[in-house]
C-alpha cells in the first residue's frame, strides 16, 4: 500500500478572500507580522498500488482530471509508502 | 421541441427550470438522470442550480464527470443548446464547456437577492429577446459566483461577444461597487465560442413567471425557444 498525499492551492495572483479574512483574525489577536495567507486543500489517500512510478502517474491523472481545476488551482503530491 | 432538464443528486432549481419550460413556454420537457448515457430526443438542455454532490471538492467538480455530461458535451459538439444556470455554469466551467472558472465571492458570504443585470449581447439564440443595454432582475443565490479567467482569455471573449450578461445597479451603470461577487469585469453570464453553450449565475427561472413578482428571466427561455423554432422549420 501506498499512501498521497496531495495539496491543491489557488494559483498564484488570483485573490484568496478565504486567506484574506484567516488573515485579518490572526492579525485581530496580535499576530501582526503575518503577511499574506492562503487557504488550500489537502488530500490524503491510500492507495492499493505498489509501483511508486505508476502510483505517480495515476495521481497525477486524478489531479488532472477531478482533484484540482488548472484554471484556477495548482497541485502537489508526495506518494510514501503507508 | 423537446427539452430536457439535467438532475444530479443535490440539483435544487430543477423544478423552476421544468415549470419555465413546460407553464411558461408550453413545451414538452423531461428530466434527465445524471447516470443516463444517452439523452434520447432533446433538442435544448437546462442544468439546474443547486449543490450537485453536495459541491464536495469544488461545485461541478464531481458532477461534470458523470455519464451525463459526456452525452451533454457530445450533444453540444453537435450544436445543441445547453443553458447552465448557478450550479449548471459551474458543471460547464469544471467540464471546460465554458471558460473560465468560479471562485468563491469575494466577499465570503452566501449571497440571496435580486439582482440587476444589464444585457451585453441580445445577438445570441439565449438573448434575442432582449435589447443592448437592457437592466433586467434576476435573482441571484450563490457562494461561488466570482467568475475567473485569464486576463487573455477575458480579452478574447470580450472580443467575440461572449459576455451576455453583467452585474449593474438599477441604472445600468457597471462599476466595482455594483459587483456584487467580485466577477472579473462584472460578468454575470457568458456563451461559448460556437454560441450554443450558456452559463449564468443568476437564475432566469426565478424570473420567469409574474406570480413571483419577476418575470424579465422569462426572455432568455423564449428567446431559446424562438431559435429552435426557426432552425427546425
Amino acid at each position: 500500500m501506498l499512501k498521497a498525499i496531495v495539496t491543491v492551492m489557488l494559483k498564484k495572483g488570483i485573490f484568496d478572500p478565504q486567506g484574506r479574512a484567516v488573515q485579518n483574525g490572526l492579525d485581530s489577536i496580535g499576530f501582526d507580522k503575518v503577511k499574506g495567507v492562503r487557504v488550500g486543500k489537502q488530500l490524503e489517500m491510500d492507495l492499493e498500488m505498489e509501483d511508486m512510478g505508476a502510483a505517480e502517474a495515476s495521481v497525477h491523472d486524478m489531479c488532472d482530471k477531478m482533484l484540482a481545476n488548472p484554471v484556477v488551482e495548482s497541485y502537489s503530491f508526495e506518494i510514501k509508502e503507508a | 421541441m423537446n427539452w430536457g432538464v439535467l438532475l444530479f443528486p443535490g440539483s435544487n432549481c430543477a423544478e423552476d427550470c421544468f415549470h419555465a419550460v413546460d407553464q411558461i413556454l408550453g413545451k414538452p420537457v423531461k428530466y434527465l438522470w445524471h447516470k443516463d448515457t444517452e439523452l434520447g430526443d432533446v433538442d435544448a438542455i437546462i442544468i439546474p442550480g443547486g449543490f450537485s454532490y453536495g459541491d464536495h471538492l469544488r461545485p461541478g467538480a464531481i458532477a461534470h464527470l458523470s455519464p451525463a455530461m459526456l452525452a451533454v458535451k457530445e450533444f453540444a459538439a453537435a450544436g445543441g443548446l445547453v443553458i447552465g444556470i448557478c450550479n449548471g455554469f459551474q458543471i460547464l466551467t469544471e467540464s471546460r464547456m465554458l471558460p473560465g472558472s468560479l471562485l468563491q465571492n469575494r466577499g465570503l458570504k452566501f449571497l440571496c437577492q435580486d439582482q440587476t443585470l444589464k444585457v451585453d449581447n441580445p445577438d445570441t439564440p439565449f438573448t434575442s429577446e432582449y435589447d443592448a443595454g437592457d437592466v433586467v432582475v434576476f435573482p441571484i443565490a450563490h457562494n461561488e459566483g466570482n467568475y475567473y479567467a485569464a486576463p487573455e482569455t477575458i480579452a478574447e471573449m470580450e472580443a467575440n461577444g461572449q459576455i451576455l450578461f453583467r452585474y449593474c445597479n438599477a441604472d445600468g451603470e457597471v462599476s466595482d461597487s455594483t459587483n456584487p461577487n467580485g466577477s472579473i469585469h462584472s460578468i454575470a453570464g457568458i456563451i461559448n465560442r460556437t454560441g450554443n453553450v450558456v452559463g449564468m449565475m443568476p437564475h432566469p427561472e426565478r424570473s420567469a413567471d409574474i406570480v413571483l413578482g419577476l418575470n424579465e428571466g422569462k426572455g432568455v427561455f423564449v428567446s431559446m425557444l424562438k431559435h429552435l423554432e426557426a432552425n427546425h422549420g
